[in-house]
């Protein structure tokens, strides 16, 4: 599937492998147009849970790793322009909401986007992922509405279907499945139980498995339906 | 890290005892927990970087251990340590890590503070 033109795509997540997941085969895609995409991501999950039992790393190393691993997803998607942005994981929502609105506003002015991709506030799940979306959709609210880039927001919590229906974005990303696997493989220290199990529901056949690696779904932000 | 081993343990908290230190202490079921078991109570807390001194450092019990310090006015406590180790920076890293290999708790003792 070949997606709409964009000038500049901006994507921002608080954690490595949020990009993973939902949006890899996107980014590669676009990056196959030729379309430039920067991708900001605000901490380095310095507070991931999966640390292994034996452990293979300790807190305090752990930001370093899933660093390294920042990198190699973002070359699995060919994205050049990576930003960290030098935030704490778990204390994105307690940073001054000022300063998230300057951060997201300094982002957009850097890169002059057409499309910005983030976490839809409230039914993101992750405190950091509700705090980015809402940083970054403060930041776009408060442009003129001529030059306001569109959004495509992810939403994933158990309710987000039934308040917001289904997602009016969907992009076939099959012809990018081999960078989606590859930015999933490059977090391995947080993705090698989910990849275990999807490797067996893949065998199985299970469509959804399938479907998942082919679909990645949106909801193009609407400021008369605003959050806030 | 490495299995507690409960002497070695003992004889690196004393170590740090009656000096100013740098407690990193954390305790997590997991952002995602009710969201995947919407009944599970979703709860954590950790402080990061706050320095005190202890008078009296213990590990006790089987593994999983508990770790107690006592302070001349209070105490810092933490259940579930299965892994330590003395790090590069001579810092003391305590962890639980549950059998999915996910950390549970942890408390880290350093004479210097830790990255942000």
């Amino acid at each position: 599937m070949t997606l709409p033109m964009e000038r500049h795509v901006l994507v921002v997540f608080p954690h490595p492998d949020d990009e993973a997941f939902g949006v890899s085969g996107t980014i590669a895609t676009y990056v196959k147009q030729g379309i430039p995409v920067t991708y900001a991501c605000l901490t380095l999950g310095e507070m991931g849970r999966n640390l292994g039992n034996p452990p293979f790393a300790t807190r305090e190393t752990l930001p370093q790793i899933r660093k390294e691993e920042l990198l190699a997803s973002a070359k699995a998607m060919g994205v050049t322009d990576l930003r960290m942005m030098g935030l704490r994981d778990k204390t994105v929502e307690f940073e001054d909401d000022e300063k998230m609105v300057k951060m997201m506003e300094n982002l957009i002015a850097d890169t002059n986007p057409s499309l910005v991709i983030t976490f839809y506030p409230n039914y993101a799940v992750h405190p950091d992922h509700d705090a980015t979306g809402r940083a970054m959709i403060r930041a776009i609210r408060r442009m003129p509405e001529v030059a306001r880039p569109t959004i495509y927001a992810l939403a994933f919590s158990n309710d987000s279907k039934e308040v917001l229906g289904e997602p009016d974005v969907v992009h076939n990303i099959k012809e990018s499945r081999e960078e989606k696997m590859g930015a999933m493989r490059a977090h391995i220290s947080q993705t090698a139980w989910m990849l275990e199990e999807m490797d067996k529901r893949l065998a199985d056949g299970e469509p959804e498995a399938e479907n998942w690696l082919h679909y990645e779904r949106f909801y193009t932000y609407n400021f008369n339906k605003d959050f806030e | 890290m490495e299995l507690v081993n409960v002497e070695q343990l003992q004889v690196l908290l004393n170590k740090f005892a009656n000096e100013d230190v740098y407690i990193h202490l954390e305790t997590t079921n997991g952002a995602y927990a009710s969201h995947f078991d919407e009944k599970v109570f979703n709860a954590g807390a950790f402080i990061r970087n706050v320095m005190l001194q202890y008078e009296l450092g213990k590990v006790a019990g089987e593994a999983p251990h508990r770790v107690g310090l006592k302070l001349p006015h209070g105490w810092v406590y933490a259940q579930g340590i299965t892994h330590f180790e003395l790090d590069e920076h001579d810092r003391l890293l305590m962890a639980g890590h549950d059998q999915s290999g996910k950390l549970a708790v942890a408390l880290q003792i350093s004479k210097t503070p830790f990255t942000y």
